[in-house]
Order: structure tokens, then C-alpha cells, then sequence
């Protein structure tokens, strides 16, 4: 049998040895000193964004400002027929040319690429608010609630979203109100989910127990403890989503479903550039507004993927 | 506001309460177990101790012993779904027990604390550590942001982190475990409260800022007069910091003694079989590791009688058919729950019996007590 006085020796003695080996405990400081140039290493190697990044957020921004102030620059009426004009080329006088019935095709990408944003942002935005509260609440009270929002939101996820669209449009009506009510509705279980899977995972963690334990409400919680962390892949899933419902968008309208004519959308300016042969005679009126959104999606894409991989340095060092 | 017993005074007077007579924290026959599709799960069952102001209380078992479901059950934070508690706590004369979530909130922080396991994942990553520390203090204390703030880097000070004006900026992903545990601890300290449990606080970390949290916590128990219960599942660890300790095995309290009693009159042979298996270093180089034979039981159909029967190396039918109440013999204070107890480290069973016999510890009991070495099975099999 060991000495009792032996096992609580062996305590202290390990003590000692601790405290005497040079390098591993001589003081607090030594210790902690180093810690401290490896944390600040940590911080200082972030790896920049890139070229491809920044060049991705000017383009994006561009077409922001342009939509937004298209009223306040040169621009021409986007519906004016210049009959001197039809079917010309970039020039001068119009920077990318004018299509069969001479309206300035610059003009007409511009407040085209109005459609397109706002219904990608504002629907997004719709499913955020409602999606985006549903989920964070779900994935932290989990129980009933949950398995019902849930039931709910594959229900609405069962129905084929683009016919859906289709029907309720030629009920209702294309207006871009409309369509960015409806494809906002088709965003919500989609943004439900994946923030319930993020708000799942964060709220079982032990931080949330811990916040618990300091005396925080529920509401305090899921505010300054869960939303912070889905906020990353929320951002990188909202910019995913904006890129695809600026497509659908563009499927409707070269379908004839969204806004009406004359009123240009990026969709209907590429349906009209492929109508009545003008894709062999006149290439450019489908060639910018395909450009324009190829690289929208890509520039939007890119930036959430970026984003993503920045907020994924910070996890992996944990 | 609160709901039953205690009436109003659980929530609005908890600060005054301090002058409460008698021990901190009492739990009495408190009961927790688990709705499981395989049956209900016992993870605490039956288990009453007291803990007085200022003192260190130690729980000590493996894993599957009920220890951390304990500490967890006597805050109250288990989920109320399929979870079955009964018995009482009673935390400075309320009854945590009775209390809704929203009285709760008042206790939990300002006088009843949690120091969590793993400091990599009980840190909010994405919040600065000083926010997560002035959280509490505005919410308890009522502190305004600079106020809040200050307090913030005097604690940071006081665990130990150099130039804490900085790090009240910093994030948790730029600190290293141990720095790490010790914003837990300020955390959990923020407040001045009264009781503050520490789950296995140092198992994440390395063995040398092991001792350093661990004398941390001690001299800021001593500074601020706090009582801690310490769970862990290494006797050594709580060997030189606990005034008593409590052996846990199953669900049960097995043994409940001051720390020096404990060590030197082991009465349950399962406390002497978790001193035989921390490693010695006098122990010449290549010694074997005294592990216990066999597994914790099952909690949905624990064994008949005493539940360490089948892995105790002396067990007897009668330690198989009935199970030994919680009793002392002499020192009122030394309980213990064991039919043979252990006299100067030999066992009171009457004989070794061959049949259950297991591992290099029931070996050299066997040889202790003059008796050739039974053949080693595993006490699994030997069961089965």
C-alpha cells in the first residue's frame, strides 16, 4: 500500500518541479510574455484581400451609385426613340450603341440594372427579417416551436419556387413590387434554415451556457451572443442569395413575367437583344446587359466567398 | 419574481443575504436523471452535501460518475426536457430549486458562478474579451460603460494578465488556453460571488498552467472569501486545495470526508483505487499503472447492491445483494457508503473471493492479505 503522506507529496512535488524547471513556469510573466508575441504574430498575418476582391467591390459599387443616381447623370431617356439612331454601335454619342428602335443602350443598362438590384436586395431583405428572426429563435429555443417552423419551411421549400412565381404573377400581376414581395416570400425558408443550422450549432456551445450562467435573458442571448457568430455565414449566404434572385429575376423577365415593357430590366433587354433575329444583326443590345449581370453575380460571389474565407482565419485559430 | 417557497426575498434581497446562518449551500437527496429511449438514466441519485462560506469543497470521480451532471443540476441549468430533478438546493437559505429562470438570473452571475471546462469554447469568439466581462457587471452591478470597463481591466490584473489595457481589446482567439481560463475566471469573479463552481477548470490545460489557475483560484478564494466546489476527476488536484472532498461512483455519494481524513482513513475501496491509479514519481521507471478493471456501470440498470461490486476487489454476496448506506463509524464527519470498509488500507471482508477478482490491484490486495495472487480476467467477462 503507498504511503498516504507519499500521495500528497506527489501533489506538491509536482508542484515543485513545475516551478523549478527553467522556460516552463519560472514566472507568470516569462509566460505570458510569450504568449503575448505569438497572439500579436497571430494578428498582424492576416492575409490581404487581394486585387480580384477590390476590383469586385468597385464593380459593384459602380452599378450601386449608377443605379441609384441614374436620374441625376447624363444619361438619355431610356424610352426616347432616336430615329437618326437605329441599331448603331458604341460612339460618341452613345457609348454603347442604340438597339433596333434607337434608345441609348447605356441608358437603358442603367435603369435596368435598377430592376435587378432592388430585387435582389429588398428580397433578400424580406427574407432576412422574417427567415433570418425565425431561424435565430428556432435554432436556440429548439422544442416545439422549432419542429413546427421547421415543418413549416419545408413545406414551402417542397413547392417548386420559379412555378410558384410564375403562377402568382400572371394572377396578381409583374410589377416589381410584386415580383420582390413573391421572391422575398421564396427567400425566407431558404434563409431560415441555413441561419437555424448556424443558431443550432452556436447555441449549444458552452459560451452560451456560460452567458447563461452571468444572469443573461434569453433575448440577451440570442442578440449578443448567437447573432454575432451567424453573422458570417449570413453574409456570405445573403450575398449568394442577392446573385441568385437577380438570375430569377432575369429568367422572369426574359419569360415576359416581370416588370412590363417599355421599363427596362436586364432580363427583358436581354430578351429583346435575342428577339427578331437582332442577336446576328445587332449583338450589343444583349451583349451588356449579359455582361453587366455575368459580372455582378461574379463580383457578388466573389466578394461573399472572400468575406467567408477571412471569417474562417478567425475559427481556425481556435 | 419568484414563485413558492421564499416568497419575494428570492429575488429582491440576495444581496443582503449574507446575513443567512449556516452552511452556503445545502443539497438535500437531490435526484437528476435522463429520459432516454433506452430507458431513464440516473446520472445523480440520492446526493446531499453541505458547503460552508468561504470553504473548498472537491468532488472527485471518473468520467460517467455524475459529477458534472451534479454541478450543472444544482444551478439549475439543465434543459427542463427530458430531465427529471428532484430534492432541493438551497443556496444561502432559498431554494435555487423552486426558483423560475427569471429569479434564477438574479443568483446566477452576482452570487452563484461557473468557471466551464474548456476555455476554447466557453469564450463568446466573436465578442472582445473585455466586453464578455463588462456584460455582467453592468447587468448585476448596474455599472455604467467606463465604469464597467475599468473594473474590467482591474480584473484582468487581478488573474494575472499583463497589461490589461490592451487586452480588454483583444479577442479570445489571440490568448493561449491558459490565458484563456483565467478571463474565464474573471469572468466568473466579476461579480464577487459567494459560491463559484469549477468544472474540471484546468482538463483543457497544460499540466504546468495547471497549477498556476489552480493557485489562482486559491488566493482569490482567500482574497474575496468565496466558497468553490472543485470538480474534477483528479484526486491530486484537490488533494492540496479542498477542505473536504466528496468520492462520487454512479450517481452516488461513496465516501465524504475533511481532505486529510480522506487520505489517510480511505474507508471505501474505490477511493483507495483512484489513489492507486494517479502515477508516483518514486515509482521506478517502467512501474505499471494500477487502472480499475472493468467500467462504470450502466446508469439506466445499475448493479443490485453496491453498485462498485463488481469492479471492487473485495466484494462479498452481501456487497452484491444489498446496497450499504451512507454511514460513519467514530468521526462523525467521514461518511462513507461500504458494507467491508478499509482499515488501515486492508480490507474487513471476511475473504478474497477468487471468482471476482480482477486487474493488477485486485492482485496485489490479494497478495497484501497473504493470499496467492488470483489469475487477472476482466472483470467485464467475469461479470457477464
Amino acid at each position: 500500500m503507498p504511503d498516504d503522506r507519499e500521495l500528497l507529496d506527489t501533489h506538491s512535488s509536482r508542484r515543485l518541479l513545475t516551478n523549478a524547471l527553467p522556460g516552463t513556469a519560472a514566472t507568470d510573466e516569462a509566460i505570458l510574455a510569450t504568449e503575448e508575441t505569438t497572439a500579436a504574430d497571430d494578428v498582424l498575418s492576416k492575409k490581404p484581400f487581394g486585387f480580384l476582391f477590390w476590383f469586385a467591390v468597385c464593380f459593384v459599387g459602380v452599378i450601386l451609385l449608377s443605379a441609384v443616381l441614374a436620374n441625376v447623370l447624363p444619361l438619355q431617356n431610356p424610352n426616347f426613340q432616336n430615329y437618326s439612331a437605329l441599331s448603331q454601335g458604341p460612339s460618341g454619342a452613345h457609348l454603347l450603341g442604340t438597339d433596333d428602335l434607337g434608345r441609348d443602350l447605356l441608358s437603358r443598362l442603367v435603369f435596368g440594372s435598377r430592376v435587378s438590384l432592388i430585387v435582389g436586395f429588398c428580397g433578400v431583405a424580406i427574407g432576412l427579417i422574417f427567415g433570418g428572426t425565425a431561424g435565430l429563435v428556432s435554432g436556440y429555443r429548439g422544442g416545439r416551436l422549432d419542429g413546427a417552423l421547421n415543418a413549416f419551411s419545408f413545406i414551402i421549400l417542397a413547392f417548386p419556387a420559379i412555378v410558384a412565381v410564375i403562377a402568382i404573377v400572371t394572377f396578381w400581376g409583374a410589377s416589381l413590387f410584386h415580383i420582390t414581395i413573391i421572391l422575398g416570400i421564396a427567400t425566407i425558408p431558404l434563409m431560415y434554415r441555413v441561419i437555424r443550422a448556424s443558431s443550432l450549432s452556436f447555441a449549444q456551445r458552452d459560451f452560451v451556457v456560460a452567458a447563461k450562467t452571468m444572469g443573461a435573458t434569453d433575448t440577451r442571448i440570442v442578440l449578443r451572443e448567437i447573432l454575432p457568430n451567424v453573422i458570417p455565414v449570413t453574409v456570405t449566404f445573403s450575398l449568394i442569395t442577392v446573385a441568385g434572385l437577380i438570375v430569377i429575376e432575369g429568367t422572369l423577365a426574359f419569360l415576359g413575367l416581370s416588370v412590363a415593357l417599355p421599363t427596362p430590366s436586364w432580363g427583358n433587354l436581354i430578351n429583346e437583344g435575342t428577339a427578331n433575329n437582332a442577336l446576328s444583326t445587332d449583338p450589343f443590345i444583349m451583349l451588356w446587359p449579359a455582361l453587366a449581370m455575368f459580372l455582378l453575380l461574379w463580383s457578388i460571389n466573389l466578394i461573399g466567398d472572400r468575406l467567408r474565407q477571412r471569417f474562417d482565419i478567425r475559427e481556425g485559430l481556435l | 419574481m419568484a414563485r413558492t417557497k421564499g416568497g419575494a426575498s428570492n429575488t429582491l434581497q440576495f444581496r443582503d443575504a449574507g446575513t443567512h446562518e449556516g452552511p452556503l449551500l445545502v443539497v438535500e437527496d437531490l435526484h437528476t436523471s435522463f429520459r432516454t429511449q433506452r430507458g431513464t438514466v440516473r446520472a445523480v441519485d440520492g446526493v446531499s452535501f453541505e458547503v460552508q462560506e468561504g470553504k473548498t469543497l472537491g468532488i472527485v470521480g471518473e468520467s460517467g460518475s455524475g459529477k458534472t451532471v451534479l454541478s450543472r443540476s444544482i444551478m439549475g441549468l439543465l434543459p427542463p426536457r427530458d430531465v427529471i430533478r428532484s430534492g432541493t438546493v438551497h443556496f444561502a437559505g432559498h431554494e435555487l430549486t423552486a426558483m423560475d429562470d427569471t429569479s434564477l438570473r438574479e443568483v446566477w452571475g452576482a452570487e452563484l458562478s461557473m468557471i466551464f471546462q474548456d476555455p476554447m469554447t466557453a469564450l463568446n469568439p466573436v465578442k472582445r474579451i473585455g466586453d464578455q466581462i463588462c456584460e455582467s457587471l453592468a447587468l448585476h452591478l448596474g455599472m455604467d460603460r467606463k465604469e464597467a470597463r475599468s473594473t474590467a481591466v482591474e480584473l484582468l490584473r487581478s488573474v494575472g494578465i499583463p497589461s490589461p489595457e490592451q487586452r480588454v481589446r483583444w479577442y479570445p482567439f489571440q490568448l493561449s488556453g491558459g490565458m484563456r481560463q483565467r478571463v474565464m475566471i474573471a469572468i466568473a469573479l466579476a461579480c464577487a460571488p459567494r459560491l463559484v463552481m469549477a468544472d474540471e477548470p484546468t482538463t483543457g490545460l497544460d499540466v504546468t498552467v495547471q497549477a498556476q489557475i489552480l493557485d489562482l483560484l486559491a488566493d482569490l478564494q482567500r482574497e474575496r472569501h468565496m466558497a468553490v466546489i472543485l470538480v474534477t476527476h483528479d484526486l491530486g488536484v484537490v488533494a492540496s486545495r479542498a477542505d473536504d472532498i466528496i468520492v462520487m461512483y454512479a450517481g452516488r455519494i461513496v465516501e465524504r470526508a475533511p481532505t486529510r481524513t480522506l487520505f489517510h482513513d480511505t474507508k471505501m475501496p474505490y477511493t483507495r483505487a483512484l489513489m492507486d491509479s494517479i502515477p508516483r514519481l518514486a515509482d521506478p521507471s517502467g512501474a505499471r499503472l494500477n487502472a480499475i478493471g472493468g467500467r462504470p456501470p450502466d446508469l439506466i440498470n445499475p448493479p443490485t447492491g453496491c453498485r462498485f461490486s463488481p469492479r471492487c476487489p473485495y466484494a462479498q454476496d452481501k456487497c452484491r445483494e444489498l446496497e450499504p448506506p451512507l454511514r460513519t463509524v467514530g468521526s462523525p464527519d467521514h461518511l462513507f457508503a461500504c458494507w467491508f470498509p478499509l482499515v488501515d488500507g486492508m480490507s474487513t471482508a471476511p475473504a478474497v473471493p477468487v471468482t471476482v477478482s480482477s486487474g493488477p490491484a485486485a492482485a496485489r490486495s490479494a497478495v497484501e492479505n497473504g493470499q496467492a495472487p488470483a489469475p487477472a480476467e476482466p472483470t467485464g467477462e467475469a461479470e457477464a
